[in-house]
């Protein structure tokens, strides 16, 4: 827009300006925004293309996984040897051997099968234990908040208690006393998350429940679990959309962090921290075998962090430019 | 400021007996009768008797608790189930080594994250501020254990500069300070555990004594499961300087500074910094819980006996006795904690001496 300093600006342009800020501010929810602003951040798009290929892959294992990740690759094979470094053809290995990406593993199992189907492990992992947490501690937050006295008073108090004690010692102690094993794992991880949920649910909450399209629909009649459900829950919602994603990350770390101690899933499952449990020792003679559940346990919690991070960006209005 | 730091250590008093008493209701709603979990399955009714009458466990609840609370003011925290002996002594002997590891892994967090942090704000958008982000992000996906493995491989399979486990070569002894300095202390009481403690940590009690080699050894072993334990802190603190830096710098007094002529540095050093810093030091504290958790897997890794592994092994044998003093003294430690926090936000803002 051009200043004229005699007359003043153009209004015939500031008019046009106007206009066309009108026809580009074009109505969108809350949600259609928040998936362009997403977009529009390069750590956000990373995280989704890394979840997005990691969840292909889990999806496609039985395709994408040239061995079976549980059976001995023993019979038929005979060339391939216990803990055989990778074996590539393009990249210069011998075109006469087996051709194994990620090298065999400590009863001679395809290291990459076992890391293609591991995927599926910590997916299910993390989306299971959040899906606990979340449902538990959304509950217990939206009726501490909405109801409030003693009942919130309490809750939030045990809630407290929880937090109080380091999140994965307590798991660990909780997850010893139920026993080893994977559905174990997920309900101890869980329990630990869930004043997280509690807490954030229990404040957005609270700032909703005074709004006024709430106190409409109390003036309607509306009783009181109808509004806490129809109109304060789904609105309340947002912000641990955040918190979940960043839970997924959480989650498949502290599981692979139990099944790295023996505590979470049990040989033969390829789940990536009891694979890297299993053939640790071996760091210094096959250290293959300790690279590759490592780095698939960090690509995957790097991408949901990244998508963490992404939509707390584009869902925070203070931040829209 | 004296007044302050008494205020709250006071404060502290309540918290701590709670704790002690949340340990001890904890301990007793436990299943399971102690007495076959100590005498075995096969004790009989008279045994459990004389055991119950001898650990005061016929005695009502509140009178255990105060005898509870007697003992562990005395620092007594009973006998380890699985081992026979008192739960003190264990702790002294495996508490500072986990010690020794969370104050290194901390400064190192500290010091590298703060760095770290304030670099990315003063570049914020160039190619350092990313690559610093993409550090940080990449560690706090990091898992500890797996970090720990990469380093042993790297820096003690591959390159051989540093020990890939251990606390001390073989064969060398750290000489506790009072030996050393030719005290006559009676092998027993609790004057004689607390001296055992402080010297336990190996660092401290070298450098007191000035024995330098043990001291070049207990470091070497020590920079890689510090380095391994530090990561997740480390990244957590870059954020969170990096972003509460970048919100001061946008601040008029900054600007002030800025248009009074102050050269970049001093404004940021001066000026900035230290009101940028009052959310770190939160983040500081909250890391605790965060290296705890932390040790158990750094520990397990490099072979340290300390009070990570000692913990789990106590939860997965059901060693009660041991956790329970484990809890006790972590929870002590939290307070502890808090307590600094609480003395270095006063430092930092005045105001909140005032309250």
């Amino acid at each position: 827009m051009k200043l004229n300093p005699l007359s003043g600006p153009d209004v015939s342009e500031l008019d046009e300006l106007v206009r066309e800020e009108t026809l580009l501010e074009r109505p969108h929810g809350l949600w259609s925004g928040a998936w362009r602003r997403l977009l529009r951040r390069k750590g956000g798009v990373t995280g989704l293309i890394i979840i997005g290929t990691i969840v292909l892959v889990a999806l496609l294992a039985p395709i994408i996984a040239p061995y079976d990740p549980v059976l001995d690759d023993f019979i038929g094979d005979g060339d391939s040897r216990r803990r055989d470094s990778p074996c590539v053809h393009v990249l210069g290995c011998d075109e006469e051997k087996t051709q194994h990406l990620m090298g065999l593993d400590g009863n001679a199992r395809d290291q990459f099968s076992r890391i293609v189907f591991g995927s599926r492990w910590s997916l299910s992992i993390g989306f299971f234990t959040v899906a606990l947490a979340f449902s538990v501690g959304a509950t217990l937050g939206a009726v501490a908040g909405y109801w409030g006295g003693h009942l919130d008073n309490w809750i939030m108090r045990i809630m407290d208690v929880i937090l109080g004690f380091p999140a994965l010692l307590l798991a660990i102690a909780i997850g010893a006393s139920l026993g080893p094993g994977i559905r174990n794992t997920m309900i101890a991880i869980a329990i630990v998350s869930i004043p997280i949920y509690a807490r954030v649910m229990r404040a957005s909450v609270l700032s909703i429940k005074e709004l006024d399209f709430v106190a409409a629909s109390r003036t309607l009649g509306a009783g009181r679990l109808r509004i806490l459900w129809t109109r304060v829950v789904p609105n309340a919602l947002t912000p641990l959309v955040v918190i979940s994603t960043l839970g997924i990350a959480t989650a498949i770390l502290d599981a692979a962090a139990f099944g790295f101690l023996g505590l979470g899933a049990q040989p033969p499952d390829p789940e990536w921290g009891a694979m890297l449990a299993a053939e640790r020792s071996q760091i210094f003679s096959a250290p293959h075998l300790v690279w590759f559940p490592g780095l698939a346990i960090m690509f995957t919690v790097l991408g949901f962090n990244l998508l963490g991070d992404g939509l707390r960006d584009a869902l925070d209005p203070s931040l829209h430019e | 400021m004296v007044q302050f730091i008494t205020r709250r250590l006071l404060l502290a008093i309540p918290v701590l007996i709670g704790i002690l008493i949340v340990t001890f209701l904890l301990a007793r709603l436990i299943p399971g009768d102690p007495c076959k979990s100590i005498l075995g399955e096969k004790a009989t009714a008279e045994a459990c008797e004389a055991f119950a009458e001898n650990k005061g466990l016929n005695e009502p609840l509140p009178v255990q608790l105060g005898i509870y609370m007697q003992d562990v003011v005395q620092g007594d925290f009973g006998d380890s189930i699985r081992f026979s002996r008192p739960v003190t002594q264990i702790l002294v002997e495996r508490l500072p080594m986990t010690i020794e590891l969370a104050l290194v892994a901390l400064t190192i967090a500290i010091v590298v994250g703060v760095g770290l942090g304030i670099l990315s704000a003063m570049r914020h958008n160039t190619a350092v501020d990313v690559g610093t982000m993409v550090v940080a992000n990449v560690g706090v996906s990091m898992p500890v254990f797996w970090l720990g493995l990469m380093l042993i491989w790297l820096f003690a399979a591959t390159l051989g500069w540093l020990p890939p486990s251990g606390r001390l070569s073989a064969g060398a002894a750290s000489i506790p300070f009072y030996e050393a300095w030719g005290w006559e202390v009676s092998e027993s009481g609790f004057w004689f555990r607390t001296l055992e403690f402080i010297s336990n940590h190996f660092i401290f009690n070298s450098i007191i004594t000035g024995d330098w080699s043990v001291l070049r050894d207990a470091l070497t072993h020590l920079i890689l499961p510090a380095v391994a334990l530090s990561t997740i802190p480390m990244a957590v603190i870059a954020r969170i300087t990096r972003s509460s830096l970048l919100d001061v710098m946008g601040r008029d007094y900054v600007r002030t500074a800025r248009a009074k002529g102050g050269g970049e540095g001093r404004v940021v050093v001066k000026h900035a910094l230290r009101n940028a810093l009052l959310p770190v030091v939160t983040i500081i504290g909250l890391q605790l819980g965060a290296l705890l958790s932390g040790a158990v897997l750094t520990e397990t890794i490099f072979g340290l006996a300390g009070a990570g592994t000692m913990v789990f092994e106590a939860i997965t044998a059901r060693d009660f006795p041991v956790i329970q003093g484990f809890v006790v003294v972590v929870a002590t430690g939290y307070v502890l904690v808090n307590l600094i926090v609480d003395i270095s936000y006063a430092y930092l803002d005045p105001r909140i001496r005032l309250e």
